[in-house]
Protein backbone atom coordinates (compact mmCIF):
# COMPACT_ATOMS: atom_id res chain seq x y z
CA UNK A 1 0.00 0.00 0.00
CA UNK A 2 2.85 2.07 0.26
CA UNK A 3 3.90 4.02 -2.77
CA UNK A 4 7.03 6.90 -3.09
CA UNK A 5 4.28 8.83 -5.58
CA UNK A 6 1.53 9.57 -2.50
CA UNK A 7 0.58 11.67 0.15
CA UNK A 8 -0.12 9.79 3.63
CA UNK A 9 -2.01 11.44 6.48
CA UNK A 10 -2.66 10.23 10.20
CA UNK A 11 -4.80 11.24 12.84
CA UNK A 12 -5.92 9.09 16.06
CA UNK A 13 -9.03 9.76 17.10
CA UNK A 14 -10.68 9.87 20.81
CA UNK A 15 -13.82 7.91 21.39
CA UNK A 16 -16.61 10.06 22.96
CA UNK A 17 -15.10 13.42 22.23
CA UNK A 18 -18.02 14.97 20.47
CA UNK A 19 -15.77 18.48 20.52
CA UNK A 20 -13.36 17.34 18.14
CA UNK A 21 -15.48 15.03 16.12
CA UNK A 22 -15.07 15.79 12.36
CA UNK A 23 -11.41 16.77 12.44
CA UNK A 24 -9.66 13.66 10.83
CA UNK A 25 -12.03 14.69 7.68
CA UNK A 26 -11.53 18.05 8.01
CA UNK A 27 -8.20 17.85 8.00
CA UNK A 28 -8.13 15.30 5.01
CA UNK A 29 -10.42 17.48 2.78
CA UNK A 30 -7.92 20.55 3.44
CA UNK A 31 -4.95 18.53 2.00
CA UNK A 32 -7.10 17.23 -0.69
CA UNK A 33 -7.95 20.47 -1.60
CA UNK A 34 -4.30 22.03 -1.39
CA UNK A 35 -3.78 18.63 -3.56
CA UNK A 36 -6.22 20.28 -6.32
CA UNK A 37 -8.43 17.09 -6.04
CA UNK A 38 -12.16 17.61 -7.42
CA UNK A 39 -14.41 19.30 -5.31
CA UNK A 40 -17.17 16.65 -5.72
CA UNK A 41 -14.46 14.14 -4.91
CA UNK A 42 -13.07 15.56 -2.44
CA UNK A 43 -16.50 16.19 -0.83
CA UNK A 44 -17.62 12.44 -1.32
CA UNK A 45 -14.28 11.37 0.65
CA UNK A 46 -14.67 14.01 3.43
CA UNK A 47 -18.56 12.25 4.03
CA UNK A 48 -17.32 9.01 3.76
CA UNK A 49 -14.34 10.06 5.86
CA UNK A 50 -16.81 11.94 8.68
CA UNK A 51 -18.92 9.17 8.82
CA UNK A 52 -16.45 6.74 9.33
CA UNK A 53 -15.19 8.93 12.16
CA UNK A 54 -18.36 9.60 14.09
CA UNK A 55 -19.13 5.87 13.99
CA UNK A 56 -15.12 5.15 15.76
CA UNK A 57 -16.43 7.86 18.31
CA UNK A 58 -19.71 6.63 19.16
CA UNK A 59 -19.00 2.97 19.15
CA UNK A 60 -15.24 2.07 19.38
CA UNK A 61 -13.79 3.77 22.23
CA UNK A 62 -11.57 6.00 19.58
CA UNK A 63 -9.63 4.63 16.85
CA UNK A 64 -7.21 6.05 14.01
CA UNK A 65 -7.95 7.20 10.38
CA UNK A 66 -5.11 6.67 7.38
CA UNK A 67 -5.91 8.28 4.18
CA UNK A 68 -2.88 7.48 1.47
CA UNK A 69 -3.83 9.94 -1.42
CA UNK A 70 -2.36 8.90 -4.46
CA UNK A 71 -2.64 10.62 -8.42
CA UNK A 72 -5.06 8.36 -9.28
CA UNK A 73 -7.53 7.58 -5.82
CA UNK A 74 -7.89 8.41 -2.44
CA UNK A 75 -7.57 5.08 0.19
CA UNK A 76 -8.58 5.71 3.65
CA UNK A 77 -7.99 3.05 6.16
CA UNK A 78 -10.39 3.79 9.41
CA UNK A 79 -9.20 1.01 12.45
CA UNK A 80 -10.63 0.24 15.90
CA UNK A 81 -10.14 -1.97 18.60
CA UNK A 82 -13.88 -1.38 19.79
CA UNK A 83 -16.51 -4.19 20.09
CA UNK A 84 -16.62 -5.35 17.01
CA UNK A 85 -19.81 -5.98 14.37
CA UNK A 86 -21.55 -9.24 14.91
CA UNK A 87 -23.69 -9.03 11.73
CA UNK A 88 -22.17 -6.61 9.23
CA UNK A 89 -25.07 -7.31 7.06
CA UNK A 90 -27.46 -6.31 9.36
CA UNK A 91 -25.18 -3.14 10.34
CA UNK A 92 -24.90 -2.14 6.38
CA UNK A 93 -28.97 -1.83 6.78
CA UNK A 94 -30.39 1.68 6.47
CA UNK A 95 -32.16 2.56 9.85
CA UNK A 96 -30.11 -0.07 11.65
CA UNK A 97 -28.00 1.24 14.72
CA UNK A 98 -27.57 0.32 18.12
CA UNK A 99 -26.41 4.13 18.85
CA UNK A 100 -27.31 5.15 22.72
CA UNK A 101 -30.11 7.89 23.12
CA UNK A 102 -27.69 10.45 23.98
CA UNK A 103 -26.07 10.34 20.81
CA UNK A 104 -29.36 10.15 18.81
CA UNK A 105 -30.44 13.31 20.57
CA UNK A 106 -27.41 14.84 19.03
CA UNK A 107 -29.04 13.81 15.18
CA UNK A 108 -26.41 10.43 15.04
CA UNK A 109 -27.24 6.73 15.01
CA UNK A 110 -30.00 7.25 12.06
CA UNK A 111 -28.48 4.38 10.95
CA UNK A 112 -27.48 5.67 7.83
CA UNK A 113 -23.74 5.82 8.34
CA UNK A 114 -22.44 2.46 7.05
CA UNK A 115 -24.95 2.91 3.78
CA UNK A 116 -23.36 6.21 3.31
CA UNK A 117 -20.18 5.53 3.07
CA UNK A 118 -20.31 2.69 0.46
CA UNK A 119 -22.62 5.60 -1.63
CA UNK A 120 -19.92 7.49 -1.09
CA UNK A 121 -17.11 5.33 -2.00
CA UNK A 122 -16.10 3.70 -4.98
CA UNK A 123 -14.91 0.52 -3.38
CA UNK A 124 -15.57 -0.17 0.65
CA UNK A 125 -14.10 -3.05 2.58
CA UNK A 126 -15.61 -3.61 6.04
CA UNK A 127 -13.74 -6.46 8.04
CA UNK A 128 -14.70 -6.84 12.10
CA UNK A 129 -14.29 -9.17 14.58
CA UNK A 130 -16.07 -9.25 17.76
CA UNK A 131 -14.21 -8.51 20.88
CA UNK A 132 -10.81 -7.07 18.60
CA UNK A 133 -12.23 -4.47 16.29
CA UNK A 134 -13.69 -3.07 12.99
CA UNK A 135 -11.75 -2.04 9.95
CA UNK A 136 -12.63 -0.58 7.04
CA UNK A 137 -11.07 0.59 3.64
CA UNK A 138 -12.66 2.70 1.20
CA UNK A 139 -11.11 3.91 -1.96
CA UNK A 140 -12.30 6.77 -3.96
CA UNK A 141 -11.33 7.86 -7.84
CA UNK A 142 -10.13 11.11 -8.27
CA UNK A 143 -12.18 10.92 -11.38
CA UNK A 144 -14.64 14.06 -10.94
CA UNK A 145 -18.69 13.34 -12.98
CA UNK A 146 -18.69 16.82 -13.76
CA UNK A 147 -16.03 16.71 -16.26
CA UNK B 1 -30.97 34.11 -4.61
CA UNK B 2 -28.07 35.17 -2.19
CA UNK B 3 -28.10 34.33 2.03
CA UNK B 4 -28.42 37.96 2.42
CA UNK B 5 -31.70 38.33 0.88
CA UNK B 6 -33.21 34.96 3.05
CA UNK B 7 -32.14 36.74 6.20
CA UNK B 8 -33.74 40.05 5.50
CA UNK B 9 -36.76 38.28 4.32
CA UNK B 10 -37.67 36.06 7.10
CA UNK B 11 -35.91 38.28 9.96
CA UNK B 12 -33.12 35.87 10.85
CA UNK B 13 -30.24 36.46 13.54
CA UNK B 14 -27.04 36.24 11.71
CA UNK B 15 -25.32 34.37 14.76
CA UNK B 16 -21.55 34.06 13.28
CA UNK B 17 -19.30 37.38 12.49
CA UNK B 18 -16.97 37.48 9.83
CA UNK B 19 -18.59 34.87 7.14
CA UNK B 20 -19.62 36.49 4.42
CA UNK B 21 -23.00 36.79 3.70
CA UNK B 22 -23.45 37.59 -0.03
CA UNK B 23 -23.36 33.44 -0.81
CA UNK B 24 -25.37 31.80 -3.22
CA UNK B 25 -28.41 29.41 -2.68
CA UNK B 26 -29.05 26.94 -4.86
CA UNK B 27 -31.60 24.93 -2.50
CA UNK B 28 -32.97 24.16 0.33
CA UNK B 29 -33.29 20.71 3.02
CA UNK B 30 -34.51 20.04 6.35
CA UNK B 31 -33.25 17.42 8.49
CA UNK B 32 -32.05 17.01 12.24
CA UNK B 33 -30.22 13.89 11.58
CA UNK B 34 -26.72 14.31 10.42
CA UNK B 35 -26.11 11.24 7.88
CA UNK B 36 -29.24 11.72 6.07
CA UNK B 37 -28.38 15.61 5.47
CA UNK B 38 -24.81 14.43 4.68
CA UNK B 39 -26.69 12.14 2.12
CA UNK B 40 -29.05 14.22 0.71
CA UNK B 41 -27.90 17.62 0.60
CA UNK B 42 -25.89 19.27 -2.14
CA UNK B 43 -23.64 22.07 -1.76
CA UNK B 44 -25.22 25.65 -1.82
CA UNK B 45 -28.19 24.62 -0.08
CA UNK B 46 -29.49 25.52 3.04
CA UNK B 47 -30.12 23.81 5.86
CA UNK B 48 -32.96 23.92 8.64
CA UNK B 49 -32.62 22.10 11.48
CA UNK B 50 -33.44 22.20 15.27
CA UNK B 51 -29.73 20.61 16.64
CA UNK B 52 -27.46 23.72 18.06
CA UNK B 53 -24.51 21.44 18.87
CA UNK B 54 -20.83 21.71 17.02
CA UNK B 55 -21.39 18.51 14.53
CA UNK B 56 -23.70 21.03 12.68
CA UNK B 57 -20.68 23.11 11.63
CA UNK B 58 -18.56 20.10 10.44
CA UNK B 59 -21.59 18.96 8.59
CA UNK B 60 -22.25 22.28 6.72
CA UNK B 61 -18.82 22.72 5.96
CA UNK B 62 -18.08 18.96 4.75
CA UNK B 63 -21.33 19.44 2.23
CA UNK B 64 -20.07 22.90 1.57
CA UNK B 65 -23.80 24.26 2.40
CA UNK B 66 -24.14 27.60 1.95
CA UNK B 67 -25.62 28.30 5.49
CA UNK B 68 -27.35 26.53 8.68
CA UNK B 69 -30.62 28.22 9.57
CA UNK B 70 -31.13 27.05 13.75
CA UNK B 71 -34.93 27.40 14.07
CA UNK B 72 -37.59 26.80 17.09
CA UNK B 73 -34.66 28.91 19.11
CA UNK B 74 -32.72 26.19 19.70
CA UNK B 75 -30.17 26.65 22.09
CA UNK B 76 -27.00 26.69 19.67
CA UNK B 77 -23.40 25.86 21.74
CA UNK B 78 -20.90 28.66 21.79
CA UNK B 79 -18.16 26.46 20.34
CA UNK B 80 -20.98 25.90 17.49
CA UNK B 81 -20.48 29.25 16.50
CA UNK B 82 -16.68 29.30 17.25
CA UNK B 83 -16.56 26.39 14.72
CA UNK B 84 -18.59 27.36 11.96
CA UNK B 85 -16.33 30.77 12.06
CA UNK B 86 -13.35 28.79 11.39
CA UNK B 87 -14.50 27.02 8.65
CA UNK B 88 -16.80 29.61 7.21
CA UNK B 89 -20.19 28.39 7.78
CA UNK B 90 -22.98 30.65 8.30
CA UNK B 91 -24.96 30.17 11.20
CA UNK B 92 -28.38 31.71 11.09
CA UNK B 93 -31.28 31.84 14.03
CA UNK B 94 -34.83 31.88 14.21
CA UNK B 95 -37.50 31.59 16.90
CA UNK B 96 -40.09 30.72 14.27
CA UNK B 97 -40.75 26.97 13.73
CA UNK B 98 -39.09 24.89 11.36
CA UNK B 99 -42.17 24.26 9.33
CA UNK B 100 -42.62 27.86 9.20
CA UNK B 101 -39.06 28.68 8.29
CA UNK B 102 -38.92 25.88 5.40
CA UNK B 103 -42.97 27.42 4.26
CA UNK B 104 -41.18 30.89 3.84
CA UNK B 105 -38.25 29.71 2.00
CA UNK B 106 -40.23 27.75 -0.37
CA UNK B 107 -42.86 31.02 -1.21
CA UNK B 108 -39.12 32.66 -1.34
CA UNK B 109 -38.56 29.66 -4.48
CA UNK B 110 -35.67 28.03 -2.93
CA UNK B 111 -36.65 24.29 -3.94
CA UNK B 112 -34.79 20.99 -2.28
CA UNK B 113 -33.22 20.66 -6.22
CA UNK B 114 -29.68 19.70 -6.37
Amino acid sequence: MSDSKSVKMHYDVAGDDFDRAGEASAGLKRLLQKIGVPADIIRRIAIGTYEAEMNVIIHAGGGQVDAEIFPEETVVYIADQGPGIPDIKLAMQEGWSTAPDHVRQMGFGAGMGLPNMMKCSDDFDIQSTVGSGTNIKMKFKHISEDL
Amino acid sequence: MQVREVIETLGLKLMTHEVPVDVDVIGGYASDLLSNVMGQAAPGMIWVTMQGHQNIAAVASLIGLSAVIVAGDAPIEEDTLKKAEQNDVLILATSLPAYDVIGKLYELGIRNVK
